[in-house]
């Protein structure tokens, strides 16, 4: 008689996802798309600079050192990167400011659009996605349209008698967050609309009901329930946004730097291709240790609710 | 009926709602007029589609009347928004906040009125208690039965101490038992509380057992109100009796109006007499109405005569129908069953159906 286990192996070899060749396409996908390159850039990030781009294959950990020290060229003695550690902060700070803007206009977006009837709703679910149809360039071109000195914005102000002069929006982390925030707004407005959507909305008849003015409503009802769609959007909008290269290029003019741009710096002028992996694997550190404290402080909250 | 307006703990006068607009516009409720009691168990009752969620609404504040007033103890609340009514609503679909436990959502509402709390503990533990859920407390709301989900509905609603509580088809979801239960422990829920119960229903048995008054509604419209014992043995028209229990039309001239009595002649030749509602004047050709029980088959002759047609077997009692001679309309009697014996006659059967001095009503329609 065969025993649990060996009934438990045959049913395993006759189910038919473990025969490894029907897994292949995927597997090779993964390897050539994610993993292989991956790897590389980790292998590049360990090897020396060649003196016109490119590696020589040769061990050196000076690409990591130099991710965060700078080795002075007559003592070499090793002292913090300045340069480096302000980029690496303005690059979060301004990803996490992007962030939340993007949920500031896109959580009442989103309200609106699930509070239509169900016949104009994939209208403006429509008119969200259209921007999608441009390139991230030209939309960006757009903006700095709209915000240079001789732009609308302070075209119309001057008109108006408001201010005298043009204010200087163009190449301030100002204009790299309208930017941003411009581009990723439907990435926010998208997930949370999706569970906006699922809302019970006499859930909220019920809030009114007990007593609960708009704001508690908000707050106690309508937030913890939406909130997968407010994480989801979050993270959609913070990875692309700490790693945006077109955005800070155009509208930041080259002198506020971002992560990217620092990273392209490394395999163009600097010609620090083990720098600029180095780098490149930092920014994704930085996110996956984003991320996972983000979505262990709001899964905490979720616990405390019951 | 005139009634004093201080005794009053919802008053409806000339209320329209309707919705959409132009051609599309549909009028849920047609100038409503109702006086509810304070500590009264007050029913609207009446097919899908009458009205009775969109009144509902209205007292509780989630819609806005196109026309008329809804007074709360003497003052319009018409324009109020539903968190600044002392109004609760125990909502059909129960709508328990998912991301709470049970003592949370039962809490929810004396927090909203920033209680102490202290206050708000003992007032979830008590309300715990009166609807026996103490045991699950902290339980997820999307973890307990239908019945436990109703119960916790009950207890979030009664937990601000409302002055009204309206409570929209809350049994419908239940099985036949639990509901059964359910309806005894609202009952005493409302005796012990004392606060004003305003429960919708399309289930007749239900109204008629559970409230002091009801009121049937039709089409946007209010029809009668009254008690169970008024509508079910007084209906004012046709669609009430209808629509309350089994009932016999049978159409009758009507002639000598005294006392309240009419002397009703039947088509078969027989005449009944009928009693008439006050201040009621009925035409010389009227339709009267006799309920099952209230009619008795026997063996000889009696007002009515026919053939049986059907014996329906109903445990408690035998539904015997009975095609009348001459008109060859459908007759229902309803008799009481005896142990061991069955109800004397078979299908086939000629029979004469007694209708007592106090059995038939004339209708109004
Ligand atoms: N928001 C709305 N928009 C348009 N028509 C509505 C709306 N709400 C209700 N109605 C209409 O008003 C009428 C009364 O609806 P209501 O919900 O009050 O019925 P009800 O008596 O509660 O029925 P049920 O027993 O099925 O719950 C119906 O004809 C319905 O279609
Ligand atoms: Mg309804």
């Amino acid at each position: 008689m065969a025993t649990a286990e060996e009934i438990a192996k045959a049913a395993d070899r006759r189910d038919v996802r473990n025969r490894w060749y029907l897994s292949a396409p995927a597997l090779l996908t993964i390897f050539f798309a994610a993993v292989g390159p991956l790897a590389i850039v980790l292998v590049y990030s360990f090897l020396t600079p060649g003196s016109y781009g490119d590696v020589k294959w040769q061990f050196s950990p000076e690409a990591w050192v130099s991710v965060l020290f700078e080795r002075d060229i007559f003592d070499d003695t090793l002292s913090l990167a300045g340069a480096h550690i302000s980029i690496f902060w303005r690059s979060v700070k301004l990803a996490i400011i992007t962030t939340l803007i993007t949920l500031a206009l896109g959580f009442p977006t989103a309200y609106f659009m699930a509070t239509r009837s169900e016949k104009t709703r994939d209208l403006w679910l429509f008119l969200i996605t259209i921007p999608f149809w441009t390139n991230l360039l030209i939309r960006t071109f757009a903006v700095l349209q709209i915000i240079r000195n001789e732009g609308i914005v302070n075209t119309v102000l001057m008109k108006l008698g408001i201010i005298s002069a043009p204010i200087q929006i163009l190449y301030t982390d100002v204009a790299i967050l309208i930017g941003m925030a411009y581009v990723y707004l439907p990435l926010m407005v998208l997930p949370v609309y999706a569970s906006m959507e699922k809302l019970d909305f006499r859930l909220v008849e019920a809030g009114y009901d007990l007593y609960a003015s708009r704001w508690q409503v908000l707050r106690r009802i309508i937030f913890p329930l939406v909130k997968p769609g407010v994480i989801a959007g979050s993270i959609l909008v913070f990875i692309p946004a700490i790693g945006a290269y077109v955005t800070p290029s155009v509208l930041g003019g080259g002198k506020n730097m971002m992560l990217s741009n620092l990273i392209e710096l490394q395999f163009g002028q600097g010609r620090n291709w083990p720098l600029g992996s180095a780098l490149s694997i930092t920014v994704m550190l930085i996110v996956m240790v984003a991320l996972l404290v983000y979505v262990r402080n709001a899964g905490s909250k979720e616990m405390r609710h019951g | 009926m005139p009634e004093q307006p201080g005794k009053n703990a919802i008053e409806v006068r000339g209320v329209r709602k309707v919705f959409g607009a132009g051609e599309a516009a549909v009028a849920a409720l047609d100038t409503v007029s109702v006086s509810i009691r304070e500590n009264e168990f007050f029913t609207l009752l009446g097919p899908s589609g009458c009205g009775k969620t969109t009144l509902l609404r209205l007292i509780a504040g989630f819609d806005y009347p196109s026309a008329g007033e809804i007074l709360l103890h003497g003052d319009d609340i018409a324009l109020l928004p539903p968190f600044k009514r002392p109004v609760n609503t125990v909502f059909q679909s129960y709508a328990l906040f998912p991301h709470m436990t049970v003592a949370e959502n039962i809490g929810f509402g004396l927090e909203m009125l920033r209680k102490p709390k202290a206050e708000i503990k003992a007032r979830v533990a008590e309300m715990l208690k009166l609807v026996r859920m103490e045991h699950l407390a902290s339980r997820r709301t999307s973890q307990i039965s239908g019945g436990q989900q109703q119960r916790v509905a009950l207890a979030r609603a009664l937990a601000p101490q409302p002055k009204v509580l309206l409570l929209d088809e809350p049994l419908s979801a239940l099985d036949y038992k639990l509901r059964k239960e359910m309806q005894i422990e609202l009952k005493r829920l409302q005796n012990q509380t004392g606060i004003t119960f305003i429960f919708v229903t399309h289930d007749q048995e239900e109204a008629l057992t559970m409230s002091d008054r009801i009121a049937v509604m039709s089409a946007g419209k209010i029809l009668q109100v009254g008690s169970p014992w008024d509508i079910y043995d007084k209906p004012a028209d046709r669609f009430v009796a209808d629509f309350i229990g089994e009932t016999n039309f049978l159409t009758a001239s009507i002639a000598g109006i005294e006392n309240g009595k009419a002397r009703a002649t039947l088509k078969s030749g027989a005449t009944i007499a009928a009693s008439v509602a006050d201040g009621f004047q009925p035409k010389s050709e009227a339709t009267v109405v006799v309920r099952p029980e209230h009619a008795k088959l026997v063996k000889g002759k009696a007002e009515l005569s026919g053939t049986v047609e059907n014996i329906v077997y109903f445990g408690t009692d035998t539904h015997i129908h009975v095609r009348l001679d001459g008109s060859n309309d459908l007759f229902i009697v309803r008799q009481q069953n005896a142990r061991n014996a069955d109800c004397g006659f078979e299908t086939g059967d000629k029979a004469g159906i007694a209708i007592g001095d106090d059995a038939a009503q004339v209708l109004r329609d």
